[in-house]
C-alpha cells in the first residue's frame, strides 16, 4: 500500500498544483514504524483563488475522500494560491506532535 | 440536516456558546496534539470557550463531521458558525486573524 504516492498523484491530477508536498508524519505519533497514517500536505493552486480556507481545505477532503475514509488517520494541510505562497516566501507551520491519542484511544 | 437527531444538540451547543471546540479530551487535558495546539491558540488570546470532549460520546463525534462537512477534529466554532479545524485556526492565529475575529463579534479576549 503506497498512501504517500496515492495522495500525491490525486491532488497533481485535480489541482494541478504550482506547488506539492506531501509529508509523511506518522513518525511523530504512536503507530508502527513504516505507517502511513498522518500526512501532511502543502498546495499551492490556482483552484483556491477566490475560496476561503475552509472551502480550499473542504477541496483537497473531497479530492482525497477515499483516503480519508481508509488508511488517512490525520490529515493537515497549508493552502495557498500562488500570490499567498509568494508572500509566505515559501514558509510552513510545524506540526503538533502527538499526545498518545492512538493509545488512548484507538482511531 | 433535520435526519441526524444529534445535530439539534450539537446546534444547541454552538448556539449557547459563544465559543465552542469540539475537541479530544478537555482543554486541561487534551488528548490530540491537533486538539491541544487549538486550546493553545485560544488560551494565549485569553478568550472562554467551552470545549466539548467527542470522546466521550461517539453520536457527537461522528455527527459533528456531518454537521459541517469537516472530516476531522479538533472543530472550532464562534457565535454558532463553523470557523476551521486545527490548522485554519492555528493559521488565523498566526496572523492576527482569529483574535481580529473575536473582536468583530464582540466576545471578550484579553490579547
Amino acid at each position: 500500500m503506497h498512501v504517500q504516492q496515492s495522495i500525491e498523484r490525486k491532488l497533481t491530477e485535480s489541482l494541478t498544483p504550482d506547488h506539492l508536498e506531501v509529508i509523511n508524519e506518522s513518525h511523530m505519533h504512536s503507530v508502527p514504524p513504516g505507517s502511513e497514517s498522518h500526512f501532511k500536505v502543502i498546495v499551492v493552486s490556482p483552484r483556491f483563488d477566490g475560496l476561503n480556507r475552509i472551502k480550499r481545505h473542504q477541496t483537497v477532503n473531497a479530492v482525497l475522500a477515499d483516503e480519508l475514509a481508509g488508511p488517512i488517520h490525520a490529515l493537515s494541510m497549508e493552502t495557498y494560491t500562488a500570490g499567498e505562497w509568494q508572500t509566505r516566501g515559501g514558509r510552513t507551520l510545524a506540526s503538533p506532535q502527538c499526545m498518545g491519542g492512538a493509545k488512548a484511544e484507538a482511531g | 440536516m433535520s435526519e441526524n437527531p444529534v445535530f439539534a444538540q450539537i446546534k444547541q451547543e454552538v448556539d449557547d456558546n459563544d465559543v465552542v471546540l469540539f475537541m479530544k479530551g478537555t482543554p486541561m487535558f487534551p488528548q490530540c496534539g491537533f486538539s491541544a495546539a487549538v486550546v493553545q491558540a485560544l488560551s494565549t488570546i485569553g478568550v472562554k470557550f467551552k470545549g466539548v470532549n467527542v470522546l466521550d460520546d461517539m453520536e457527537i463525534r461522528e455527527g459533528i463531521k456531518a454537521y459541517t462537512n469537516w472530516p476531522t477534529i479538533p472543530q472550532l466554532y464562534v457565535k454558532g458558525e463553523f470557523v476551521g479545524g486545527c490548522d485554519i485556526i492555528r493559521e488565523m492565529f498566526e496572523t492576527g486573524e482569529l483574535k481580529q475575529l473575536l473582536d468583530e463579534k464582540g466576545i471578550e479576549n484579553a490579547a
